[in-house]
């Protein structure tokens, strides 16, 4: 998000979901997004089956590939050099729209030079897609009208991720694709509220609203709002909280819902890191592999079981309702939280009490003005996209149609050099491995592997790997392997499937019993410290044991 | 704009708007059972027929698109009459049990046969026997309850892109099946469970749950993936029974396998339902009451921050939660403790 903030003044999908199905070009670069964002899946479906063009660019060859006009299989970790030599080609062959550039950006001059080197030849050295390809690819996107990018971890979980997110904003600002309907900038959000939570500023730069910490009145607002004093002191973020653990410097942790101890890349490292703490809350639903380790567990409540809001990956601001009531002496969340706060506060146990939800909206859209016309009255009615600064305020489906949120109100093309993954496969570690989800499974599966049904359709890990590799190792589907990294080590059975390419195996990370996050580097993006969970090299070997 | 006349009401549509939908837009309420607006059309289920002057019988209304100065008739002795026959033809091999049915209440054969009045039929006789099981854990499939409408095998294809089912055979032999007959391996979307308007495909966790009596709906928001899909909520008591979502919702209706059969972790046996505490290090967590919880969470913390500072804490807040948990979350880290230690897993 930190890549897009710094090009367009803030981050978040530029455009709605409803306007995929009005493109007439689309670029699908890291994001399975069939299985991963199933319904968003089917409004790119709906715009092919309208004669959109389709590119696919994923190394695996995720579902979506069947509606693809054009299917670029870039190496994994490759992919800002990919998108900077279909830029190069769209200079060379003039679809650029010089207009928009000279209206709305800064700095194209710079940014042109640096594209000099990525010609397509160079791009299909670099990346193993033929150089023809990287060319169609650029007359496609170059030559349509509305042409939307849509991304998600598959640009971002690398080392060089803040990098690939730049290039994938310079190709919507070459393209004059980003401030109009039906084209931008769509990073897709892999949870629920993941939008949410940013906006709502649990981030450790920023408060409620994206408004720095650091900013003096900033502070002075919050301060103003809240009663005391506020640190001006940036925090720690979450990848780098496992190593102030480790060095003793973090000795008490309250986590709410959510599931580390399996998520994080480097899970040994990660556990190593909740074992050193002094203290530790868990408040969740279930006994997760995170509250296993806690000092305190405290029971919530599960998404039918309260009042509240969710904003989705669009946007999109939407009620959840209480349904039913929780299950034995667990308790709402928000009350939870409240209750500790005023506890804390008063240093002895507060009454318990159940906080209302609206006023609490009420008061986080008092303070961000973004949102200042969204209450829950109107939200009963229907759902609302941010920005939506007045009560009489429509909401907005796209962003940036006038100007970009920078200071300037222009967007900022970025030089993007080429870089590459933190570990490459070497002779002792010839395979590259990437991770991500399947269709039947959620995150680290603390929910579906508890549903009857998805458990049954999909019961247990799997390691994806080429039939030329599985040859070569005398494996066969469903027969075990052990894939080893210098971080550690899992069993699992070999699928057997032409979805990877050679050299290239995918494990997914939802299974406790062979977390593929074992595997995984802790290598860290230097400014969205974000960490490179997409490439990591391996070793595979048939399973004797 | 087209300019034309149903049941003496003028109106003016867009070309390439049909006759249906000219008439949906009248209120005008015509029968059918494979139409759905988020579908093309079809013209399976002959209900929707209606009579246009100059025309030289009746036609499908759903497929006729309307022209300039038709005049159209929905209702009339001769439309009902047809319209019951077709019916009657549905239900003379139709299984005769709505009362232990999944669907009853919710099916549109069934709310057909009542508005029609269909008690006895003249076309009964030999039954069709379809069924075979479907060991999928999902979708329950009971052919012999199958109209032949179409609806699931065109959502396959036409919205999810899929294809997993199609129609084998023709006549009385013809069903809808997957390939060679063999269980349903889909991405189990339930689509075409959705728009089904019989009970010949319907959810196999809703088997045995109360249908209609004490099942309260409640609109919310899916707990999954950033799509934000809309839902509603089928509850009895305190246990969730179904989800469902609205063909008007922002995700028209449409889901994926884990909002719209993922819903049981919910009501699992496993939930954490009292507070634990590790009243020492090393020693196993134990059940506590909330007041024991709240304390040692206060102390503990309290102590950390006094004896190292605020920063010593952190807080790792949830993708999975709500706005405003989240909101008062960070709200106790920054004003409350003093730290802006707090973060939340969207990098991961």
């Amino acid at each position: 998000m930190a890549g897009l903030a710094a090009k367009f003044g803030s981050g978040a999908m530029t455009n709605s979901v409803a306007e995929i199905a009005e493109n007439d070009a689309l670029l699908v670069i890291g994001s399975n997004t069939t299985e991963n964002h199933p319904i968003i899946g089917l409004r790119m479906k709906e715009a092919v089956a309208k004669g959109a063009r389709l590119i696919v660019a994923d190394p695996r060859r995720i579902p979506l590939v069947k509606f693809a006009t054009l299917w670029l299989r870039q190496k994994p970790g490759t992919d800002a050099v990919l998108l900077n030599a279909i830029m190069h080609v769209i200079l060379e062959e003039g679809l650029e729209d010089r207009d928009f550039i000279t209206r709305r950006t800064e700095a194209f001059e710079e940014f042109e030079a640096s594209l000099a080197p990525f010609t397509a030849e160079f791009g299909a050295e670099a990346t193993g897609v033929p150089a023809e390809d990287i060319r169609k690819a650029a007359r496609i996107f170059g030559s349509a009208v509305n042409a939307g990018i849509y991304y998600a971890m598959g640009i971002t979980q690398h080392s060089m991720g803040t990098n690939n997110v730049h290039a994938v904003g310079n190709l919507a600002m070459l393209t004059g694709n980003v401030g109009k309907r039906a084209a931008g900038v769509n990073p897709l959000r892999g949870q629920n509220n993941v939008q949410g939570a940013c906006d709502m500023g649990c981030l450790p730069n920023v408060y409620p609203g994206y408004q720095s910490v650091a900013i003096p009145g900033m502070q002075q607002k919050f301060e103003a709002a809240w009663g005391g004093t506020l640190s001006g002191k940036p925090g720690l973020p979450a990848t780098e909280m496992t190593g102030a653990m480790l060095a003793g410097s973090l000795k008490g942790m309250y986590v709410f819902g959510e599931n580390p101890a399996l998520s994080d890349p480097n899970t040994s490292h990660s556990l190593k890191a909740f074992k050193n703490l002094e203290f530790l809350v868990v408040q969740d639903i279930f006994l997760t592999e995170t509250a296993e380790l806690a000092d305190v567990v405290l029971p919530g409540s599960s998404f039918a079981e309260k009042n509240g809001t969710f904003t989705s990956s669009e946007r999109r601001i939407q009620r959840v309702r209480q349904a039913i009531a929780s299950p034995g002496e667990a308790r709402n969340d928000l009350a939870i939280i409240d209750q500790i706060y005023r506890s804390f506060a008063a240093g002895s146990v507060a009454e318990y009490r159940l906080p209302d939800a609206a006023a609490v909206f009420e008061e986080a859209a008092s303070l961000w003005p973004e949102i200042a016309g969204v209450n829950y009255q109107r939200l009963d009615k229907d759902s609302i996209c941010w920005p939506c600064p007045a009560p009489d305020h429509p909401g907005t489906p796209f962003l940036f149609k006038a100007m970009f949120s920078r200071e300037g109100g222009r967007a900022l093309f970025t030089a993007v050099p080429q870089v590459l993954s933190d570990e490459l496969p070497d002779e002792q570690y010839p395979f590259v491995l990437t991770t991500g989800r399947e269709l039947f499974h959620y995150h680290t599966g603390t929910m579906t592997r508890r549903s009857a049904g998805l458990n049954a359709v999909a019961p247990e890990a799997f390691v994806e790997i080429n039939p030329v590799d599985a040859d070569g190792l005398g494996v066969h589907s469903g027969e075990s392997l052990r894939v080893t990294s210098r971080r550690g080590m899992i069993d699992l059975k070999a699928r057997v499937s032409g979805i990877v390419p050679p050299q290239v195996v995918f494990i997914p990370f939802h299974y406790r019993e062979a977390a593929a996050n074992l595997l995984t580097n802790d290598a860290m993006d230097p400014v969205c410290r974000i960490m490179e969970a997409k490439v990591c090299a391996v070793r595979i070997e048939k399973n004797m044991s | 704009m087209i300019h034309l006349t149903i049941d003496d009401k003028s109106i003016e549509v867009p070309a390439g708007t049909t006759v249906l939908e000219a008439a949906r837009q009248l209120d005008i309420d015509i029968p059918t059972l494979c139409y759905d607006s988020r579908l093309k059309p079809y013209g399976a289920c002959r209900l929707c027929i209606v009579e246009i002057a100059g025309f030289p019988k009746p036609v499908t209304s759903c497929t006729t698109p309307a022209a300039d100065n038709m005049v159209v008739r929905t209702n009339s002795a001769l439309l009902h009459r047809l319209r019951k026959t077709t019916i009657e033809l549905l239900l003379s091999d139709h299984p005769n049990d709505c009362m232990v049915c999944v669907r009853s209440g919710d099916c549109t054969l069934q709310e057909l046969a009542y508005l029609y009045d269909v008690r006895e039929n003249r076309f009964s006789g030999g039954m069709r026997d379809h069924n075979r099981p479907d060991a999928n854990p999902f979708i329950q499939r009971d052919q012999n309850k199958c109209v032949m409408c179409g609806l699931c095998v065109r959502v396959c294809e036409e919205v999810q892109g899929v294809g997993a089912i199609g129609y084998s055979n023709r006549g009385f032999e013809a069903k809808v099946c997957p390939p060679f007959e063999k269980d349903l391996n889909c991405e189990f979307c339930g689509q075409c469970v959705s728009v089904c308007p019989t009970g010949a495909l319907s959810g196999k966790m809703w088997a045995g749950q109360p249908r209609q009596e004490g099942v309260k709906l409640t609109d919310s928001t899916c707990t999954y993936c950033g799509c934000g899909c809309n839902i509603t909520l089928h509850s009895h008591g305190d246990r969730l029974i179904r989800v469902s979502s609205k063909k008007t919702s922002h995700n028209r209706g449409w889901l994926c396998v884990k909002g719209r059969f993922g819903y049981d972790f919910v009501n699992r046996g496993d939930r954490l339902t009292t507070p634990l505490i590790r009243r020492e290090k090393g020693g196993a967590l134990e059940p506590a009451s909330w007041d024991e919880a709240v304390q040692f969470v206060v102390t503990r913390m309290a102590g950390i921050k006094e004896k190292h500072g605020p920063d010593a804490l952190a807080g790792l807040a949830s993708a999975r939660c709500t706005n405003e948990e989240n909101y008062l979350f960070q709200k106790f880290f920054r004003s409350v403790i003093g730290t802006n230690n707090i973060d939340h897993c969207a990098r991961y």
